[in-house]
């Protein structure tokens, strides 16, 4: 249960410039490691320092504890191969680190160089927990070893996968066939049970939930241990959804990716699209023009709205509160709507374009949108008064899958749920883009950390976007074009291609040869629905993207998974993983 | 059964009458994983409400239900469990693939994703999209309706106790879902 008290919020003003934070950075922790083995690479979007594989764990450490530092969480761990026409290196093989300070707001960027023959890296987990499925996951993409890993078994692929899809010598349609003989089964190392024990009623069983299961919602697969209602140890398996998105990119140009952005969070697939166009934008050099912003912050905060209403619906049905379904589903038609007139499609919108927008607003983009801001809102309340004071589901949730702010932040966790345990991170504050600094807006925070406040803080966050939504639409719509006007990077009019040879030539170009995207690198990340979502680009200047790694906000949520569960009931487990908001488009990519 | 008959009687084919009960209310199998599932879920809320083509009650158990509706991606490691849920349904049983990942792996021609749900199961309807509208599966779901009556010889046989065949091979019918009448 949540108390009262001011939200400490990370704000921009504790932001500097990544030149000052990483010589900061640097002249705090330099001194204790040998000469050569950090150097600092040149970069523009964040620090960035290449690190020695020998003194990476101690570096870790160190760039955690030193109070001159305090990086108390990673975001995320992305490998990279750079076997044929990438970007020079001595080494084949690169692991890369995010690194995110949230007392000072900071970020930093650590290279791990590796060779083909010796590609082995140390595991970080005691440092931050969040590295244990990272790490898997490097191994499973790349077969880059972790050494220390307690489990390193592949995360995403099936069992009876051979190679590591994202070599660049893996061919992308290469594929491996499943057998039920070898699906994975557990082995619980568990001291063996007490046979003198006064309440011996119960004996231990494993029990196997989903990846088939309502209560998993489609694709998770969880293993438990359960002593009676009580579970004794778990295993989460994942993977069951993976769809190569990275490998995928790879082979498609810039902006063919947006589909695929899409399909990541399909809860809320607009605001995968403003952060994947954002990112290239980025590297591009370019803005989008006013009107396409005030859109994007417009349609971002509907579809955080249209997330959070799957979530707080999904988990009240798996704790037996189906009316809340119908009454949250409906905002949502509602919301579908609108994106239907802007661009057609419902769920799968792929109506971000980078430098823009796919195409103009639909001109009673006002009139639809200060309807839903009317429509939306009893629905939310009705929903609300159903179960805020109700004892079957205050019982159900207050308490349960309790995790405190700190330990959160360790275990990488971003978003609602992490401002549920009370650290009141939130990127549109902390990082501010697009309009969010220019409309009044307050990040929620709850104390409680347990299934009940990570339910209301997405209620309370729904009230703040349409906040933002009216305010924005009070200051009404821009004029001006919806798109940059670069040829380089936007289509030209269809029109224009039909009766002018060079818009048909610059068409034919930007058809055929996608985005000419300079050589680079950058992170950007933006304020999805469950977290912060990053993307993480290299461009070889070729025509293609060299790697895109998502970090998906509920990648590091859901790895926490059976630490939250263990020790509670069975029946507490299914209403914990509704309230994790775990997307598995996005988790398995 | 009397009220809707009232008092006069019926005369009918145990098959026919067995085909109109079957053709009206489908018990779906939702194997939703991926962003088709909530399209479904929109369809069966209460905006679209699919229970008004008797096909609202969704069952999480095989052996309860006889339209298993694969809604998402499915990839290798999730075909050995497509297999056996298909596997433990009782006959007669239909297949409904949702959406373009369903039917043929859609834009993921990738290491890890099955390049359509026929490589393991047979299929009765193909419903396109990525995902499909809900309108459009539920002109695919009216489609297996008309589908069931002409299935009708060939389940008839192990209805009469007779001598079960080898069922013949599925031919695969693939239905423009393009425009709904």
């Amino acid at each position: 249960m949540s108390t009262l008290a001011p939200p400490p919020e990370i704000g921009p003003e504790t932001a500097t410039d990544p030149a000052a934070s990483g010589a900061a950075d640097l002249a705090a922790v330099a001194g204790k490691f040998p000469a050569g083995s950090i150097t600092v690479e040149a970069a523009t979007d964040q620090a960035t320092w290449i690190v020695r594989r020998d003194v990476l764990f101690d570096l870790a450490r160190e760039l955690r504890d030193n109070p001159a530092t305090q990086y108390d969480m990673m975001l995320d761990l992305c490998g990279v191969d750079y076997l044929d026409g990438g970007p020079d290196r001595a080494e084949r093989f690169e692991a890369v680190y995010h690194l995110l300070s949230l007392p000072r707001n900071t970020r930093l960027r650590l290279k791990v160089p590796l060779t083909a023959d010796d590609a082995v890296v140390p595991s970080l987990i005691p440092v931050w927990k969040a590295a244990d499925w990272f790490e898997r996951e490097l191994w499973d993409m790349f077969g880059i070893r972790v050494e220390g890993h307690p489990n390193l078994r592949r995360l995403l692929c099936h069992e009876a996968f051979q190679g590591h899809p994202l070599r660049k010598d893996y061919d992308p349609a290469r594929r491996w066939i499943l057998t039920e003989d070898k699906i994975y089964k557990p082995h619980f190392n568990l001291p063996p049970q007490e046979d003198n024990r006064q309440d011996d009623l119960f004996e231990r069983m494993t029990i196997n939930i989903g990846p088939s299961h309502p209560a998993m919602h489609g694709t998770f697969r969880l293993m438990a241990v359960i002593d009676g209602e009580t579970i004794v140890a778990s295993d989460v398996e994942i993977g069951y959804l993976h769809r190569c998105f990275e490998k995928m990119s790879e082979t498609h140009t810039w902006s063919q990716v947006i589909p695929y952005t899409d399909r990541l969070n399909y809860c809320s697939s607009f605001i995968n699209n403003v952060g994947y166009c954002k990112t290239v934008e980025k590297l591009l050099g370019i803005e989008a023009p006013p009107r396409a912003v005030w859109a994007r912050t417009i349609l971002s905060e509907f579809s955080r709205i249209m997330d959070h209403c799957v979530c707080n619906g999904t988990t009240l049905v798996d704790s037996g509160g189906l009316t809340n379904f119908w009454y949250l589903f409906q905002p949502r038609e509602e919301i579908y709507g609108l994106l239907e007139a802007c661009c057609g499609a419902r769920l799968t919108v792929s109506y971000g374009r980078i430098g823009g927008l796919a195409q103009d607003l639909p001109p009673d983009f006002m009139e639809r949108s200060r309807r839903l801001l009317e429509i939306i809102p009893p629905f939310v309340d009705d929903s609300e008064k159903l179960v805020n004071r109700n004892r079957i589901w205050l019982d159900r949730s207050v308490g349960i899958a309790a995790i405190s702010g700190a330990e959160a932040v360790n275990w990488g966790w971003t978003g609602p749920c992490l401002r549920a345990s009370g650290v009141g991170y939130d990127v549109r504050r902390a990082h501010p883009y697009d309009l969010y600094d220019t409309v009044d807006w307050e990040v929620p925070v709850l104390f409680g950390g347990d299934v009940y406040d990570r339910f209301r803080i997405r209620m309370l966050e729904i009230r703040q976007s349409l906040s933002i939504i009216r305010q924005l639409l009070d200051r009404g719509m821009p004029e001006g074009p919806y798109i940059v006007d670069d040829p380089h990077v936007a289509l030209p009019p269809k029109e224009a291609c039909y009766t002018q040879m060079e818009a048909m030539i610059y068409h034919f170009k930007l058809i055929m040869d996608g985005i000419q995207v300079p050589p680079g690198e950058t992170y950007q990340m933006v304020e999805g629905a469950n977290g912060e979502l990053g993307f993480y680009v290299i461009s070889d200047g070729s025509g293609k993207p060299y790697r895109i790694k998502v970090r998906p906000p509920c990648f590091p949520i859901f790895s926490t998974f059976s630490r939250l569960i263990n020790g509670g009931a069975l029946s507490d487990a299914i209403v914990s993983l509704g309230g994790l908001n775990v997307i598995a488009g996005e988790l398995e990519r | 059964m009397s009220d809707m008959i009232g008092e006069s009687w019926v005369t009918t084919q145990f098959e026919a009458l067995e085909d109109w009960a079957q053709r009206n209310s489908f018990w779906p199998f939702p194997f939703g994983t991926a962003c088709c599932a909530i399209e479904f879920m929109s369809t069966v809320s209460s905006h679209y409400d699919v229970s008004r083509f008797g096909a609202e009650v969704v069952r999480f158990s095989p052996r309860q239900s006889d339209v298993l509706l694969v809604a998402g991606t499915i990839n290798d490691k999730m075909g050995p469990t497509l297999k056996r849920i298909y596997d433990q349904m009782a006959d007669p049983k239909w297949v409904i693939s949702m959406g373009a990942c369903a039917c043929s792996g859609g834009f993921y021609r990738a290491y890890h994703v099955m390049q359509g749900i026929d490589e393991i199961i047979p299929v009765d309807v193909y419903v396109p999209g990525c995902p499909p509208t809900p309108e459009g599966l539920m002109y695919g779901i009216l489609q297996l309706k008309e589908k069931v009556v002409r299935d009708r010889k060939k389940h008839a046989p192990r209805i009469q106790g007779g001598e079960q065949s080898e069922p013949e091979k599925e031919t695969i019918e693939r239905v423009d879902v393009g425009s709904p009448a």
